[in-house]
């Protein structure tokens, strides 16, 4: 069985989001980037296919050499090798297109991306790879288990889930659900030693089309301070809430 | 030109997430002159359609298939973009509208845009803006291609109703099939969900434990919210994974948010930062949650919310 996590390399989650160059690209100075955490469900589950059933876990970025740690992060946590598709993305639709072309030379049985990556928050790579290769995709996928040939998945949906079944080929969107939290896999130093030794291939793109463009950031407005009510005054709140805020 | 909405619906009834869609693609189509169609599967309430400008429905009869099913979906919508010629195809921030709004790019060659919280600012090329690094920032982005699929943000444009009579087309449904196949639903009809909710009350680890919970969910009802938590807390299982909002959880855009006995930490507050109106409680002065807050009680949650709650019902009542 050949596994592909699509991994994407992400501001740690306590960032402070800046831009620069006139608010036309992200500042990265001072960032630390981690392995986007809906990508770290899917290969905590990747990992767990390849110990119980030997599968091949390959991860692979579309990014600059600076993504290059987050993929040995990868290799540590156990994955098999790494590709690193050497292009900086504009758009979600630009990466699918490279995985694809990625997907074209390998068959995967199994592609694994996440839900939605926490800073483009695109929530389409997964879902565009799949059907310009023509295979199903299954969003905001909680569950995964293989009996025999076929697949039990579940899909979280707004306000409960779906239960299905499916063969491969296939894509998912991982998210929190798909392996608990205490699952995930801490590298420790045998698997850090080990991954140096693991492939790391870096392959140019062969596709470089993007359907959008973005033109420039700008950051939230400061907020006003908070009007604080006394806690014996529970009829003022309601007031407020009802006649100032006009929300209840 | 065309301007195409796909109308979600439960059990026949349109979602009130595609009433915003509608909306806000009336707007788009009364100031550019196009026309307003909308797809839905099987949608019995129809003539509500008539009071949000639609002038033309789709209504493909599923043939009591009541799944969603995103390749049949895809394959009906984009040969109705192809037949009206649409260049806007509007989806809601629903779960299905956004496993369905990429998919559909795809199938009819378009720019795909998610998080979209305003109108476009201008049209050929469409520029439109939307949020980013979960709520932490706003981008502009322009399509480079003819045809764009838009995911409208919930709660960013708001409902606006406009008279109208529309036609109504019935369809065949696609009998596109794949290996992906839906044996069951599980889910709970009687609650309100995160994503359709105006209001939604939040508990955090300063309740204590799981059998705290009635607080919360007695006041969500009182108010008929959706409940909701921080990640520890259903980390720890006092709570469904679905409850959890926040940076790695559910986004969050209600009209009143409410959270109790949750310190605000960054990534929760990214989570729920596009909500409106944020009211906090919390028995700790200097939470971090009160400086992103609109309202707050310093006070211990399981006094000040059994009071919120009972005052609530007594107002109800009259
Ligand atoms: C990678 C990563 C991703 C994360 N993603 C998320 C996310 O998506 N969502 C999320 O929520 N968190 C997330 N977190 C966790 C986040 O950092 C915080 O740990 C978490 O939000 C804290 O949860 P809490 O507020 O419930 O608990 P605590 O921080 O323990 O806060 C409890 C609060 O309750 C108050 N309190 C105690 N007793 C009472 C009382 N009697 N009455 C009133 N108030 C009381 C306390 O003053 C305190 O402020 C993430 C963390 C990481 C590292
Ligand atoms: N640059 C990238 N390289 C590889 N995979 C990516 C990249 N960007 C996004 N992905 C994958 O696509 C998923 C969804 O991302 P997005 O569509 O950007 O929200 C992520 O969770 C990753 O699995």
């Amino acid at each position: 069985m050949n596994i592909l996590v699509c991994i994407s390399n992400v501001p740690d989650t306590t960032s402070k989001i800046n831009f620069n160059e006139n608010n036309t690209s992200f500042d990265s100075l001072g960032v630390q980037f981690i392995i986007n955490p809906n990508d770290e469900f899917g290969l905590t589950r990747a990992i767990w296919l390849q110990q119980k059933l030997g599968a091949k876990v390959t991860v692979v970025t579309v990014g600059d050499s600076t993504c290059e740690a987050i993929l040995r992060k990868c290799l540590a946590i156990g994955a098999d090798q790494a590709i690193r598709i050497d292009l900086k993305p504009q758009d979600g639709f630009q990466v699918a297109s490279c995985l694809a072309s990625i997907c074209k030379k390998t068959e995967y049985d199994l592609v694994i991306t996440g839900r939605e990556s926490i800073d483009y928050n695109g929530g389409m790579v997964g879902a565009i790879l799949a059907t310009q290769l023509k295979i199903p995709y299954l969003a905001n996928c909680i569950q995964l288990e293989l009996d025999g040939d076929n697949l039990n998945l579940q899909r979280e949906i707004d306000g409960g889930k779906e239960i299905l079944t499916a063969t491969f080929p296939l894509v998912i969107g991982a998210q929190k659900g798909l392996v608990e939290e205490k699952d995930l896999i801490i590298p420790n130093m045998r698997g850090i030693m080990q991954a140096r030794q693991k492939p790391l291939e870096v392959v140019s793109p062969e596709i470089n089309a993007c359907n959008s463009l973005v033109q420039n950031y700008e950051k939230p407005a400061e907020k006003g301070p908070v009007k604080l009510v006394d806690a014996e005054d529970i009829d003022g709140l309601i007031d407020l809430l009802e006649n100032e805020a006009k929300v209840i | 030109m065309t301007v195409l909405v796909f109308i979600e619906s439960q059990d026949g009834v349109i979602k009130k997430a595609s009433l915003e869609a509608i909306s806000y693609g009336r707007s788009i189509a009364d100031n550019q002159g196009y026309n307003l169609i909308g797809v839905g599967f099987s949608i019995k309430d129809s003539e509500v359609l008539n009071s949000y400008g639609l002038d033309k429905l789709y209504n493909i009869d599923t043939q009591g298939d009541y799944y969603f099913n995103v390749e049949r979906y895809s394959s009906n919508i984009s040969s109705i973009v192809e037949k009206e010629k649409a260049s806007i195809a509007i989806v809601s921030s629903s779960a299905d509208s956004r496993y369905l709004g990429p998919v559909l790019s795809v199938k009819i060659d378009a720019a795909y845009l998610s998080n979209v919280i305003e109108l476009p600012s201008q049209y050929e090329p469409l520029k439109v803006k939307r949020s980013c690094f979960t709520n932490k920032a706003f981008n502009e982005t322009q399509s480079e291609k003819k045809c764009t699929v838009l995911s409208l943000s919930s709660n960013s444009f708001g409902l606006k109703e406009k008279q109208g009579k529309m036609e109504v087309i019935s369809e065949s449904y696609s009998n596109l099939t794949n290996n992906l196949k839906v044996s069951s639903l599980d889910k709970a009809t009687d609650k309100v969900s995160i994503a359709d909710a105006d209001i939604v009350v939040s508990g955090g680890r300063g309740l204590k434990g799981p059998e705290n919970w009635h607080l919360i969910e007695d006041l969500a009802e009182v108010l008929g919210a959706a409940t909701a938590c921080s990640k520890p807390v259903s980390d720890m299982g006092w709570r469904s994974h679905s409850e959890h909002v926040g940076q790695t959880g559910k986004p969050v855009a209600s009209n009143l948010y409410i959270a109790i006995g949750v310190s605000g930490a960054i990534q929760h507050i990214a989570g729920i930062n596009s909500s409106k109106v944020k009211v906090v409680i919390n028995n700790d002065p200097e939470a971090p949650f009160f400086k992103a807050a609109d309202y707050g009680i310093v006070g211990d949650a399981f006094e000040v919310v059994p009071t919120l709650t009972e005052k609530l019902k007594a107002r109800k009542k009259i």
